[in-house]
């Protein structure tokens, strides 16, 4: 690693893989304990578990990215060229899941529709009403 | 004349300048453009992964994963994620090997190289092995194709039929090729309207056992029939039913991305062998630029290894 010395180096390595190591172990348990396979009959709700699973696999990224990809140690405009452009997949996981959300419901309400008896006359008119649209994102 | 001749044989020399006289960003020319591939890439893997996003919120129900995942070599009970966090440790400690060649190669020590480097060989063959076997276990032990998934979860709660049940109830039982099923009694399509009395992979007959809305289940592959044998239940309402396919898109979203990145793993496997020989023979030694060689390929290999924490996040975890 520029800028540190060979044993420092040596050493900054060995502590990279317990911390990943650990991180990795926590995720896994978050993900066990909170599904009911470790204490029987709890269970950790998904708003609690995903945000963290979540925040522990990006800062797993940034360890690798920064520490055994040396990117700490470039030229600043060298490390934001490669990570600003990332910044775009924001907006895409952003927009897909939200389209994503909105397939599913337009499946379940194409179902809904079909199960509606024609005969008796009770559907009349578009099939898809405005107000019926749902705009936020569903999270499980 | 003769004195831009030497200004140009200066510059091809001085391999700090790519041409212009300095180096943008500091960093050789290979270094920046391996970096730039790599940001390529991970625009590949985002696209694959969003797309797995996307369609997964598309459904009303998913694969629970420490269910799906639940099955390690030489044990046939349950142990979720374990074998995969296992796989994970291989790919961070073969990762640890990779920063160690780098820094031996820093220090022009050849033999450290190569030794790392190997070690790092190792670990990405194990990691893939055990890909191997993760795959060969869904497909082969239990039925999940990249046209069929048979794993998935209730909608609604209810107790799993037996035999006498599915008779009382007024279905036919059949016995045709190394199986045996129950039609109704005025059903035409045979395929459609096969139950099954519920059995698991282990061969337990699971008649009589209630389940609740969001269990797990696994629609239980027999090789013996080649039939996927779907479980009757009768609901809380009394109805008859039978267990139903988990959403289509999971198989093949999982073998597809997960394939990508073993391809990235078999390929970098490959570099990383043929960079490992050029080491041993001394040919970046004689370049004087502290093995760069080494530093490019390990900037793949953690990229490798940086995927697979969003991989493991998105299949294993979420």
């Amino acid at each position: 690693m520029a800028g540190v010395s060979y044993e420092e180096g040596k050493k900054q390595a060995y502590r990279g893989f317990v911390l990943l190591g650990i991180i990795t172990i926590v995720e896994v348990l978050i993900a066990l304990v909170g599904n009911g396979h470790v204490i029987e009959g709890f269970r950790l709700a998904k708003w609690i578990m995903y945000p963290l699973m979540i925040a522990f696999s990006l800062y797993k990224a940034y360890f690798i990215v920064s520490e055994f990809m040396h990117m700490k140690y470039e030229v600043r405009g060298l490390a934001m060229s490669v990570v600003m452009p990332t910044m775009l997949l924001i907006w895409a996981i952003i927009a897909f899941l939200q389209e994503g959300s909105f397939w599913g419901y337009r499946r379940q309400l194409i179902k809904d529709k079909n199960a509606i008896d024609v005969n008796e006359g009770k559907q009349t008119g578009s099939i898809l009403k405005m107000e019926e649209l749902e705009s936020d994102i569903r999270f499980f | 004349m003769a004195t831009d001749t030497v200004v140009q044989e200066d510059v091809q020399k001085d391999e700090s300048a790519w041409s212009g006289g300095a180096e943008p960003f500091k960093a050789s020319y290979g270094k920046l453009m391996m970096w730039y591939f790599l940001l390529s890439d991970a625009f590949t893997f985002a696209g694959f992964l969003i797309a797995y996003g996307a369609l997964r919120f598309s459904m009303p129900s998913w694969p629970v994963p420490d269910f799906v995942f639940a099955k390690i070599p030489f044990y046939s009970g349950g142990a979720p994620l374990v074998f995969v966090t296992f796989m994970t440790f291989v790919l961070i400690v073969s990762s640890v090997t990779m920063v160690r060649a780098v820094q031996e190669g820093h220090r022009g020590n050849q033999s450290g190289v190569v030794k790392w480097m190997i070690l790092t060989v190792l670990g990405g063959s194990v990691f893939l092995g055990c890909q191997a076997w993760e795959w060969v276990n869904l497909i082969s032990g239990e039925g999940v194709t990249i046209t069929k998934n048979p794993f998935s979860s209730h909608v609604e709660g209810g107790t799993y039929l037996s035999a006498t049940d599915l008779k009382g109830e007024g279905f036919q039982e059949v016995k045709k090729d190394n199986a045996t099923y129950y039609l109704a009694a005025e059903a035409a399509d045979v395929a459609k309207n096969r139950y099954f009395v519920k059995v698991n992979h282990e061969g337990e007959n699971l008649a009589g056992e209630e389940f609740k809305a969001n269990d797990s289940y696994l629609i239980t592959y027999s090789h013996s029939s080649e039939l996927y044998e779907a479980g009757a239940y009768k609901t809380a309402g009394g109805m008859v039913a039978k267990e139903n396919y988990g959403p289509k898109a999971f198989g093949g979203l999982f073998f597809f991305i997960t394939g990508f990145h073993g391809f990235h793993v078999l390929s970098g496997l490959i570099f990383l062998l043929i960079i490992t020989i050029n080491v041993g023979s001394g040919l970046y030694a004689n370049r004087g630029n502290h093995y760069e060689m080494v530093e490019k390929i390990g900037l793949y290999w953690h990229f490798v290894d940086l995927v697979w924490v969003f991989v493991f996040l998105v299949f294993y975890l979420l």
